[in-house]
C-alpha cells in the first residue's frame, strides 16, 4: 500500500464518556479516491468515530489529520472548508427553507467562505449558484421538488436532499452516516447508483451503513467495528471471510 | 468588623429567601413540564395579594353616622364598627392581628386552582411549542394577571404590618453569645427565613420520599421512558404546576409585611427570579436554592456603604453582574445539566 | 441592473412608501392623522422593522432592545447639546454609538444560545437601565432626563455664529421639525430602514440568517461560522433601535432612562409578534396597531364610554362602563395583554399570518385573480 495516497489518517483516538470507553485505539487510514465503509453492531462507536472527525465531538486523545493538516482542535465550520462534508443519520437540514436555498447555501459557503457580509446583493443575482444548485437537484433527481419548504418533503428525499447539500461542495472526502437507512429499495438503488457515480468522480468516501447489500456494492475497503475497537480491516473479500467479524454480528454484544 | 459582615449576611438571607422560593417554583415547572414560565412573578404578586384581600374582609368595618353625636367641627359623626370584632370579640381582634400568616390557609387553595386552571387552560397547550413562544405567552398572562390587579387594588403599594407580637428585633448576636445589641434581627425577617426554609424542606421531602415525587423526578430525568411506563405523568405535571403557584403565592403571602405589594411587583421579582434560576443552573433545584441565596446575600453586601466607595452603583447591577458572568464563564449555571435549553 | 430588485419587491416597497408618506390623509378619519401620533407610528416602525432582522430572520430573542433605544436617545441629546441643533449629525452619532453598544453586548451575549441568551440580553438591557438611574447621572440626569438648555455649548452652532432664543428645538438645516416636518423627516428614515430590511431579507446573508433559525448545527457543518453572522444581526437591528430612539429625541428632545426598562424591551417584542414574526411589513403594522389602540384606548374615560353605551338601559349601560372601562384608559395594557396572549395561542404568526390564512380562503373559494401570495402585499 502506497502510504501517499492517505488523505485522512484517523491516529490513535480514545474517546471516553465517563467510564464508557466509546473509541479504544482507533487507527484507520483511508486512501484517496476510494470508498471506506465502517460497519459493526449498534453502539460500537461508529457514528462516534464520525463526530470526531468532523469536529462535533473532540477526541480524548489523539488525532486526526486530513490532508496534511490536523483537524483536532478546529471547529466544525473549518473543518467543512477544508473539504470535508456530512450527511447525518437523521437528515440536518434547513427545514423552513425551500429545497433550492437548501442547496444553494451550501454552494454559496464554498464559494464565499466562512462569512460574508453581502447583505446589500441580492439573491436573485446570483444565477450561477442557482444553475448550478438546480443542475445538482436534477443529478438527485428532486428538481421539480425545487420551491417545496424542505420540512415538508418525505424521509427519503430529505437524505437525498442532504445528499446533494454535500455533494454541491464537491467535497474532497464525504462522510455519510447511513444514507440509505430508511429507504425503500428503489431509493436505496437510486442512491447506491448516485454514489457510485461520485465515486466515478474521484471522491473520497467514509460510509457507515447496516444495510450490507449497500456497503458490497461500493465498500473498497472495510473496517469492522464492535466495542470501540477496529476488529478487522480489509478488501470486502477479506472481511467477509474473517471469523471475528462473524462473531461480533452473531455471537458479540449486539 | 466580623459583626457587619455578619449582619450583611442576615441582611441576605430574607431576599434571598424570596428569590429561592420563587426560582424553586420556576425550577420545577421548567424541569417537569419544561415551560419557561415568565408569569411565575405574578404567582407571588397573586399570593401577596391573597394577603391583602383576607386582611380587607377581615378588616370590614360598618359605617354608620350617628346623629346625636356630633364631631368636633360639628358634623355628625361617624361611627366605625370593625364587623369581625363585633361578632367574634377579642378572637376576631387576633384574626386581624395575624391576617397575613393566616392568609397562608386561604391562599394554598386559592394558588392551587390558580396554577392547575393555568396550566390546563394555557401551557398545555405550548409544551411542544418553542421556547420563544413559551416566553410570549407566559409573558402576555403576566401583563394581564398585573393589569388585573391594578384595576382592582389600584396602582398604589398597600402595606401588610405584621403582627404586633412579632414586630421589633432579635437580638441574634446575644443568642449567640457575643455581645448583646450589636447584631440585631428583624423577627420577621427571621420568621420568613425559617419559613422558607420549611417550604424548601418540604418541596425536597415530597419529591424524594413520596411516590408522586419519586414518579416526577423520574419524568424530570426523562419524560418519554417515564411515559413509556404507562404512567399518567402529565396529571402528576398539572399538579406540579399547581405546586410551585402554592410555592410562589405562599411567598408572595409572607412577603408582604416585608415590602408592601403593588401590581408590578411580580415583574419585579420575575427578571430577578431568572437569573436567579439560570445561575443556579436551569433544572437544578438545589441549584436554584443556593443560587436564591447566595445572590441575596451578594446584593446585601454590595448595598454597604464601603463597598459602594469602591465601585460605585454595584448595588444596583450585582445580580445581573454575576448572572452575566457565570453565564459567560460557567454556561450551565452552578449546578445545571449538561445541554438543558442550549439552542 | 435588471434583478437589482424583482417585480415583486418593487411592488411591496412603493406600496409600502406610498402608503406611509399618505398616512396623514388616509388615517384622518381613524382619528389618527395628527403629526404627534404619526412620528410615533414612524419611530416605533422603524424600531420593529430592525429588531425583526435579529429576532425574526435569527430567531435570537433579544429581552433587551430598549437598552440601544434609549442609548440613541442619549445620544442624540448629547449631539444636540454638545454639537449643534441639526437633526442629521444626531442621528449619525445616535447610530453609531447604539451600533458600537450592540458591538460588544451583542459579542458577550451571543457566545450564548437560547433561553440563555434571552436572559443574558435581558440583564444587559436591566445594568443599562439601573445605571442610568444611579451612577451615570452625570451622562443620563437620572430621573429629570435628559433635555436642552439655552446654556448648552452647541460648539458647531456656535461656530456658525447661530445664536437661539427661547427653548432650543432640534432642526434640519435651520428648519423646525414639530409637526408635519418632523413626521416626513422619520416617514424618510422609515421608508429607508425598510427599504435596506427588505434587501436584508432578500440577499445571501439574509438566507443565512433564516438558515440560522431553522438549522443552526446544520449551517456549521456546512462551513458557517454562524457567530459573526448572529452578531451582525445583532449590530443592525442595535442600530435600528439607536436610530428609532434619536428619532423619539428629535420631536421631543427629552430622554429618560425609562425607555430602556425591559418592559419596552417587551413591547417592541409584542409589536414584532402581532404583526407577524420574521415578514417584512408585519413588524410595521405590529408598531402601528399597537401605538394607535395605545392612543385611542389610554384616551377614553367613563363619561365617553357611558355615552357610547347609552343606547342600553340605564342599569345595562352602567354595567357595560364599569366592565369596559377595566380595558380603556390606565387599564389599556389590560387589552394589550390579551390580545397578546390571544395572538400568540391562536395566531402564532400574527396578522400577517391571518392576512395570508384568509387570502388562501379567498382564493380556494375559487376567485380566479391570480395574486402574489399576501406576504407581498402592503397589507394595511
Amino acid at each position: 500500500m502506497e502510504k501517499s495516497n492517505v488523505v485522512l489518517h484517523v491516529a490513535d483516538v480514545h474517546k471516553r464518556f465517563g467510564g464508557l470507553h466509546a473509541l479504544a485505539d482507533i487507527d484507520l487510514q483511508v486512501e484517496e479516491g476510494k470508498t471506506h465503509a465502517i460497519i459493526g453492531p449498534n453502539g460500537a462507536g461508529k457514528s462516534t468515530l464520525l463526530n470526531v472527525i468532523i469536529g462535533k465531538l473532540a477526541p480524548t486523545s489523539g488525532q486526526v489529520v486530513f490532508d496534511g493538516t490536523v483537524l483536532t482542535g478546529r471547529k466544525p465550520y473549518q473543518i467543512n472548508q477544508l473539504g470535508i462534508a456530512r450527511v447525518f443519520q437523521t437528515p440536518e437540514i434547513f427545514a423552513d427553507l425551500s429545497v433550492l436555498h437548501n442547496v444553494m447555501i451550501p454552494a454559496l459557503a464554498k464559494r464565499d467562505g466562512m462569512f460574508k457580509l453581502n447583505m446589500l446583493r441580492s439573491l436573485d443575482s446570483e444565477t450561477g449558484i442557482r444553475a448550478e444548485a438546480e443542475h445538482m437537484l436534477e443529478d438527485v433527481g428532486m428538481i421539480t421538488r425545487r420551491e417545496m419548504l424542505a420540512g415538508s418533503l418525505s424521509r427519503g428525499d430529505k437524505r437525498r436532499m442532504e445528499l446533494a447539500m454535500c455533494l454541491i461542495q464537491h467535497p474532497r472526502l464525504l462522510l455519510l452516516d447511513e444514507p440509505t437507512a430508511g429507504m425503500s429499495r428503489h431509493d436505496t438503488n437510486t442512491t447506491i447508483e448516485l454514489l457510485k457515480k461520485i465515486k466515478s468522480r474521484g471522491m473520497t468516501k467514509v460510509i457507515i451503513e447496516h444495510d450490507m447489500h449497500v456497503v458490497f456494492s461500493l465498500a473498497d475497503k472495510i473496517s469492522v467495528l464492535a466495542q470501540g475497537r477496529i476488529i478487522a480491516d480489509g478488501s470486502p473479500d477479506e472481511v467477509r471471510g474473517n471469523p471475528k467479524v462473524q462473531e461480533a454480528y452473531l455471537g458479540g454484544a449486539h | 468588623m466580623f459583626e457587619v459582615i455578619f449582619l450583611q449576611f442576615l441582611n441576605g438571607l430574607d431576599k434571598g429567601a424570596a428569590y429561592a422560593l420563587i426560582a424553586l417554583g420556576l425550577t420545577l415547572v421548567f424541569g417537569t413540564l419544561g415551560v419557561v414560565n415568565f408569569a411565575h412573578g405574578a404567582l407571588f404578586m397573586l399570593g401577596a395579594f391573597c394577603a391583602v384581600t383576607v386582611r380587607m374582609f377581615l378588616t370590614m368595618e360598618t359605617v354608620t353616622i350617628d346623629p346625636e353625636k356630633l364631631s368636633p367641627w360639628g358634623a355628625p359623626l361617624e361611627v366605625r364598627e370593625p364587623l369581625v370584632q363585633a361578632w367574634l370579640g377579642d378572637f376576631g381582634a387576633v384574626l386581624v392581628n395575624y391576617s397575613v400568616p393566616l392568609s397562608i390557609l386561604i391562599t394554598i387553595p386559592i394558588m392551587l386552582l390558580v396554577g392547575i386552571g393555568l396550566e390546563r387552560g394555557i401551557i398545555k397547550h405550548f409544551y411542544k411549542r418553542s421556547h420563544a413562544e413559551q416566553i410570549l405567552v407566559t409573558f402576555g398572562l403576566a401583563i394581564v394577571a398585573q393589569e388585573v390587579i391594578k384595576s382592582v387594588f389600584g396602582p398604589n403599594p398597600i402595606p401588610q404590618p405584621m403582627p404586633t407580637d412579632l414586630r421589633g428585633a432579635a437580638d441574634i448576636g446575644a443568642w449567640l453569645g457575643m455581645q448583646a445589641n450589636v447584631i440585631t434581627y428583624p423577627v420577621w425577617r427571621l420568621i420568613y427565613f425559617i419559613f422558607a426554609g420549611v417550604v424548601i424542606g418540604g418541596v425536597f421531602a415530597f419529591l424524594q420520599f413520596t411516590t408522586f415525587g419519586m414518579v416526577v423526578r423520574a419524568g424530570m430525568a426523562d419524560r418519554e421512558t417515564v411515559g413509556l411506563l404507562g404512567i399518567n405523568i402529565d396529571r402528576r405535571f398539572t399538579i406540579m404546576f399547581g405546586l410551585a403557584a402554592v410555592v410562589a403565592g405562599m411567598a408572595g403571602v409572607m412577603y408582604t409585611p416585608l415590602l408592601p405589594p403593588n401590581y408590578h411587583l411580580g415583574m419585579d421579582f420575575l427578571v430577578l427570579s431568572f437569573v436567579v434560576v439560570v445561575v443556579g443552573g436551569m433544572g437544578s433545584l438545589p441549584g436554584a436554592v443556593a443560587a436564591g441565596f447566595l445572590l441575596g446575600i451578594l446584593q446585601s453586601f454590595a448595598s454597604m456603604n464601603q463597598v459602594k466607595a469602591i465601585f460605585p452603583g454595584i448595588d444596583q447591577i450585582i445580580i445581573y453582574l454575576v448572572a452575566v458572568i457565570i453565564l459567560l464563564v460557567r454556561p450551565r449555571g452552578l449546578m445545571g445539566r449538561r445541554g438543558v435549553m442550549e439552542a | 441592473m435588471t434583478t437589482f430588485m424583482s417585480r415583486n419587491d418593487l411592488f411591496l416597497f412603493l406600496g409600502f412608501t406610498v402608503v406611509v408618506l399618505a398616512m396623514p390623509i388616509w388615517l384622518a378619519p381613524f382619528g389618527a392623522g395628527y403629526p404627534d401620533l404619526l412620528q410615533r407610528f414612524m419611530i416605533f416602525g422603524i424600531f420593529a422593522v430592525g429588531f425583526n432582522i435579529l429576532f425574526g430572520l435569527t430567531g435570537y430573542l433579544s429581552f433587551g432592545h430598549a437598552a440601544f433605544f434609549g442609548v440613541g436617545s442619549y445620544a442624540a441629546v448629547w449631539s444636540f447639546k454638545l454639537l449643534t441643533l441639526d437633526a442629521i449629525p444626531a442621528m449619525i452619532f445616535a447610530v453609531v454609538i447604539s451600533g458600537l453598544f450592540a458591538l460588544v453586548i451583542g459579542f458577550l451575549c451571543l457566545r450564548r444560545s437560547g433561553i440563555y441568551f434571552s436572559i443574558l440580553t435581558l440583564a444587559f438591557a436591566q445594568m443599562s437601565y439601573n445605571l442610568a438611574y444611579s451612577v451615570l447621572t452625570p451622562i443620563t440626569n437620572g430621573e429629570t432626563g435628559l433635555q436642552l438648555t439655552l446654556a448648552d455649548s452647541r460648539v458647531l452652532d456656535a461656530a456658525m455664529g447661530q445664536t437661539f432664543s427661547g427653548q432650543p428645538v432640534p432642526t434640519l438645516l435651520g428648519q423646525q421639525l414639530g409637526g408635519y416636518a418632523g413626521f416626513y423627516f422619520c416617514a424618510g428614515f422609515l421608508i429607508l430602514a425598510f427599504f435596506i430590511a427588505q434587501r436584508i431579507a432578500g440577499s445571501p446573508f439574509g438566507m443565512m440568517l433564516k438558515a440560522i433559525k431553522s438549522n443552526q448545527t446544520r449551517m456549521q457543518f456546512t462551513g458557517f461560522n454562524t457567530r459573526p453572522y448572529a452578531l451582525s444581526a445583532f449590530v443592525i437591528s442595535g442600530m435600528y433601535a439607536g436610530l428609532a430612539g434619536a428619532l423619539l429625541a428629535v420631536t421631543d428632545p427629552l430622554a429618560g432612562a425609562e425607555r430602556m426598562q425591559w418592559t419596552a424591551s417587551g413591547e417592541v417584542v409584542l409589536m414584532t409578534i402581532l404583526g407577524g414574526v420574521g415578514t417584512l411589513v408585519g413588524p410595521v403594522i405590529g408598531a402601528w396597531i399597537i401605538k394607535y389602540f395605545e392612543n385611542i384606548l389610554s384616551a377614553l374615560n367613563d363619561n365617553i364610554l357611558a355615552r357610547f353605551w347609552s343606547f342600553l338601559p340605564e342599569g345595562a349601560a352602567d354595567f357595560m362602563v364599569t366592565i369596559t372601562s377595566k380595558f380603556v384608559g390606565d387599564g389599556w395594557h389590560l387589552t394589550l395583554g390579551l390580545a397578546f396572549v390571544i395572538v400568540v395561542i391562536f395566531l402564532p404568526g400574527g396578522i400577517m399570518e391571518g392576512v395570508r390564512r384568509i387570502a388562501a380562503a379567498f382564493r380556494r373559494s375559487g376567485s380566479s385573480s391570480a395574486k402574489p401570495s399576501a406576504r407581498t402585499q402592503p397589507a394595511e
